[in-house]
């Protein structure tokens, strides 16, 4: 996967756990939590989803690299980065 | 065939906790006992009327598009929408005692105001008090120690017919200790009631344990009906499987029981220690609802929801008699704004009740206590509202017998043990609690509690 193809990924995943939120405006590098309205429960969903969508297990100590979307995309591209974007 | 969780017990806080669970591909199991979903918030059919128990109204609604309320973290944890729950807010509520009426809606302002003109002295006083509890971390999972309310609302305020009429809706809507509340809990009930608010979705409990239901079905999840457990099997502190009813053993990895702490502890094979130590429940209620012919407002019933002490002062406390007609809540069901009038004027009046006096009653002896009490209470009643038992059309009534026949919890005791188990851990590793006895009350709570065990305990694991 590409770097954009993760962005999008993590975007999809954002989107179905916050419906009511304009996904599009999010800035990278500008902590989700301040955009967006996530609180800790909705980050359990974000590695929840990981986990289901792409068997990825993030660590809770690494909860931390998911504050950001460009640390997301850090964080996930090399683990994701031998898949193919279909799905 | 092992499952990675049974959920005992199909209310909210199970349904709740299997849909989490479900959702994220575990394989879950809900096993239920009784026939009919909903535990505590449940219905039932009479004479072709359907009737929900528990359900007075939904407290804690917020308007769509809040999303760090109790309300819109649910929904955006079982991935509702708002309007999913079809929620019609009330129209207005009062808490009514012999020399003052407090009034409120779901703007809190109303309700300052209110305070404000019935208690000028003490209005610094109260939102000092406000202050406190909105900056108040209810939510903390972490049993610490807990302080009761009474003496820190009596540091605020002076007048304790004040304090009583604050603490009377809080009480009746999910206090399980006698006397006082957990100041916690308090908090937890002011912001539900006061700061937040009442609406009813339409169609009642029916509508929502449906929409429940078929979300956990849609995602994969299992529902047994009419299949009760008689054993959770844990030697050595851990579970391995339930015995059901028929016989059946289901294996499983985790156990999430919305029981009650000291009824889950009851199930455990072999015997645990621990479970005499536990303290149960003591508050019931004894509920009379009461179909006019006509509007209630008609018949000078305007108020959604009132809380109401005949007394100058307000003890919230299992009665010496079968019944405490002196105080309770009237619920009149139509006066909240639905986009269609209800088919009948719907009257539910609630009163603090006795189990252990109902439960040793003989059967032929039961039926005519219920309607001497039903009576009595209405007399009460119509002391302080209009009369209307000429325009009844039908009346039924159930007791802290009829709940605990039905829903299982000791002593019928609908807000469950005075001590919560907050984490939702048990003496048994794998076993949880989740719903009444864990800490979060009321509909919205309710399935809270079950959302947050699931994730605790099963997700993040």
């Amino acid at each position: 996967m590409t770097i954009d193809e993760v962005r999008q990924i993590i975007l999809n995943i954002l989107e179905d756990i916050a419906p009511d939120e304009d996904i599009s405006s999010i800035d990278d590098n500008t902590k989700l939590r301040e955009q967006i309205d996530l609180d800790s429960m909705d980050f359990l969903d974000i590695v929840m989803e990981l986990r289901k969508r792409f068997n990825i297990e993030v660590p809770e100590k690494d909860y931390e690299h998911l504050a950001t979307l460009a640390g997301c995309i850090t964080y996930l591209q090399p683990l994701l980065k031998d898949r193919l974007a279909a799905s | 065939m092992a499952y990675d969780a049974v959920i005992i017990g199909s209310g909210l806080s199970g349904l709740a906790a299997g849909i989490r669970l479900a959702m994220f591909d575990k394989k879950v199991c809900i096993v239920e006992k009784h026939t009919v979903l909903g535990g505590l918030n449940s219905f039932y059919v009479r004479k072709n009327r359907t009737f929900d128990v528990g359900l007075h109204a939904m407290t804690n609604f917020t308007p769509k598009g809040v999303r760090n309320s109790p309300l819109g973290k649910l929904l955006k944890q079982l991935r509702f929408s708002h309007d999913d729950f079809r929620l019609c807010q009330q129209h207005m509520s009062e808490i009514r005692f012999p020399e003052h009426s407090l009034r409120f809606t779901n703007d809190f302002e109303f309700f300052r105001q209110e305070v404000a003109d019935q208690f000028p002295q003490e209005i610094d006083r109260f939102n000092k008090l406000v202050e406190k509890i909105l900056s108040f971390d209810e939510l903390n999972l972490n049993d610490e120690k807990t302080l009761t309310s009474r003496p820190i609302l009596e540091s605020f305020i002076k007048n304790p017919v004040l304090i009583d009429m604050l603490n009377c809706p809080l009480m009746y809507y999910g206090n399980a200790r006698e006397g006082d509340m957990d100041f916690y809990q308090f908090v937890i009930m002011f912001k539900s009631v006061f700061v937040e608010g009442f609406a009813k979705p339409v169609g009642g409990m029916p509508y929502i344990l449906q929409l429940f239901e078929e979300k956990f079905k849609q995602l994969g999840g299992e529902l047994r009906m009419g299949s009760g457990v008689t054993s959770i099997n844990a030697e050595n502190k851990t579970v391995e499987s339930v015995t059901l009813e028929n016989g059946e053993q289901l294996i499983a990895e985790n156990i999430i029981s919305s029981m009650g702490y000291v009824e889950t502890l009851n199930h455990c094979a072999p015997t645990l220690k621990e479970t005499e130590e536990c303290e149960t429940g003591q508050v019931s209620f004894m509920e009379s609802l009461c179909v006019v012919d006509r509007e209630p407002r008609d018949l000078g019933y305007d108020k959604s929801i009132v809380f109401f002490s005949t007394q100058p002062r307000f003890d919230y406390k299992v009665p010496d008699e079968m019944i405490n007609v002196t105080s309770g809540v009237l619920c009149c069901s139509n006066n909240f704004d639905y986009p269609e009038p209800m088919k009948e004027g719907l009257i539910r009046l609630t009163n603090l009740a006795n189990f252990a006096q109902w439960d040793t009653l003989p059967r032929k002896d039961y039926i005519a206590a219920k309607k001497h009490w039903r009576d009595r209470a209405l007399e009460s009643v119509f002391t302080f509202f209009p009369d209307f038992r000429d325009n009844v059309v039908f009346l039924d009534s159930f007791t802290p017998k009829t709940i605990k026949k039905y829903t299982g919890h000791l002593n019928g005791a609908v807000y469950g043990s005075p001590h919560k188990i907050k984490n939702g851990k048990t003496p048994v590793n794998n076993l949880f609690i989740c719903g009444t006895d864990q800490g979060f009350l009321g509909i919205i709570g309710a399935t809270l509690s079950g959302i947050s065990m699931a994730n605790l305990h099963v997700l993040r694991k």
